[in-house]
């Protein structure tokens, strides 16, 4: 087995108490002080997440626009400099090769942020579809550039205010700002206000260099407000209960977008034609067979990634990921099933291990946005 | 943490409390502290047979399902009803409030498959 690739950030994951976990091959922090305790804190306070794992492909040139556009299921013309925009990737038959932010950073200069363990797979997807020459259109990657970290949770701004004399407020939801300074970082930080948790918050992406710096700069800004610092365990947790997908799990090769109900991502009637548009057009037009819902466990058991789903005898799909949603306190889940048995209130079977336990239906998102 | 010195353990993270006769199974403080938040608990009822090494109930965290492997053989004579509401007690107090099973053992060849704290302190530094 090849050794686990670290972060710039993982010699600070044991001052900190982290638990550390193989997660597609980087040596990553599950948990700091306790899932449930970090999932808490990031709803009521902030979190703080090391999230450098993540790739970063960059496309340049005077032909960037026009193949995103094939490439990508969202208008990608829609996009102004320094605003981000969520997208997927697809196959011809629909199929999701993954999702995605854009960032424009200029004209004719997109920052692609895709899943870590895609970065490989989406880069050759991507060079595979360039027909341009190098003069027209360039795709790097660039993932070992950046330190990526997350701020999330209602007391993000506030926070991470007390560091910079940008402006945060000024940044709107999808929209960032580059060359951002913040106190003793010598670098400038690109600042977009996204995220992978329901709630308000900040996306920081810097140099290699100067990550560890910042991320203990943000540390210490936090600490009386009650910042504490997130594993992967509690980004799945709030992403979750956020009805935020998962690449692997919600989204895979063989589940489209519009299955799984992210049909504003994928603009069917956009000008240009893109890969996958043929299917998805059809699927959004005509209805999928399978849907994506929300289950809550009547008997008593948690359901989790793979359970088979059934209907009487009959296996009807099957649940993408489930859990004890921390804030909520019930055993819910999400499942991909026929969609004759998709209807709020309808009750189903969730196999789990031996046996099989009453859920039932229920309505989407888990958790409203306040 | 110190191990319990008059228990026996077993290589899947289980203690295990001799009771005239009868033995109290729970999981041991370096199990519930690898798994993390305990948020489900699942045990067998009453009068159901256990086999040693075979899979007799399940704890999940917030992030994953373990089984419990059985340390012993026997029949379950009772189960700890407390934790079906208060799973949080095998992070709390795994060897006290959070015992699972009592088991009337039905092979006593079976105990000296067991571990002392010494040999089980052992396996855990291993790991």
């Amino acid at each position: 087995m090849s050794e686990l690739r670290r972060t710039p950030i993982f010699s600070e994951y044991e001052k900190l108490g982290a638990k550390t976990i193989d997660f597609g091959g980087w040596d990553l922090p599950v948990q700091y002080k306790g899932i449930k305790l970090e999932h808490e804190t990031t709803r009521e306070r902030a979190g703080l997440f090391d999230v450098s794992h993540m790739g970063e492909i960059l496309v340049t040139g005077s032909k960037s626009l026009d193949f995103l556009q094939k490439v990508m299921t969202n208008d990608v013309s829609k996009l102004t400099p320094l605003k981000a925009q969520y997208t997927f990737m697809c196959y011809e038959d629909g199929g999701t090769v993954d999702d995605l932010l854009i960032y424009m950073l200029e004209e004719d200069t997109y920052l692609l942020v895709v899943n870590a363990a895609n970065t490989e797979k989406d880069f050759e997807w991507l060079q595979q579809h360039n027909s341009y020459v190098k003069e027209e259109l360039k795709i790097e990657n660039v993932s070992d550039d950046y330190v990526q970290l997350a701020i999330q949770g209602p007391k993000a701004e506030e926070i991470l205010q007390t560091i910079t004399k940008t402006d945060l407020s000024q940044i709107k939801f999808f929209r960032f700002q580059q060359d951002v300074k913040f106190s003793s970082i010598d670098a400038g930080v690109l600042v977009s206000r996204t995220g992978y948790t329901g709630e308000d918050g900040f996306e920081l992406y810097v140099d290699q260099e100067e990550g560890r710096k910042l991320w203990n700069l943000v540390l210490e800004a936090g600490k009386d407000k009650g910042l504490e610092p997130v594993g992967l365990g509690a980004r799945d947790t709030l992403r979750f209960e956020a009805n935020l997908p998962l690449y692997g799990q919600e989204l895979s090769q063989s589940i489209t977008p519009i299955e799984v109900g992210f049909t504003f991502a994928v603009k069917v009637n956009k000008e240009q034609d893109f890969i996958g548009k043929r299917v998805l057009k059809e699927q959004v037009e005509n209805g999928t067979t399978r849907k994506l819902v929300g289950i809550e466990m009547i008997d008593k058991g948690i359901p989790r990634t793979g359970y088979e789903v059934f209907v009487q005898e009959e296996q009807i799909g099957f649940v993408t990921s489930g859990t004890q949603a921390p804030t909520l306190n019930k055993n819910i889940g999400l499942a991909l099933i026929q969609t004759e048995h998709a209807k709020v209130g309808t009750e189903l079977m969730i196999q789990v291990r031996k046996r099989k336990l009453k859920a039932v239906v229920i309505e989407t998102p888990f958790l409203k946005r306040k | 943490m110190s191990l319990p010195k008059d228990l026996l353990y077993s290589e899947e993270h289980e203690w295990v409390k001799k009771e005239d006769g009868k033995v109290r199974i729970g999981i041991t403080y370096f199990a519930q502290d690898e798994l993390g938040d305990i948020v489900f608990v699942e045990l067998p009822e009453v009068g159901d047979e256990i086999e040693a090494d075979e899979p007799f109930g399940s704890v999940e965290s917030v992030k994953t399902v373990s089984e419990l492997y059985a340390p012993l053989s026997g029949k379950v004579v009772e189960v700890n009803e407390e934790l079906e509401d208060s799973p949080e007690l095998v992070n709390e107090s795994p060897y006290e409030k959070a015992w699972m099973i009592v088991i009337e053992p039905s092979n006593e060849g079976e105990f000296d498959d067991l571990l002392s704290a010494e040999q089980y302190q052992a396996v855990t530094e291993e790991d």
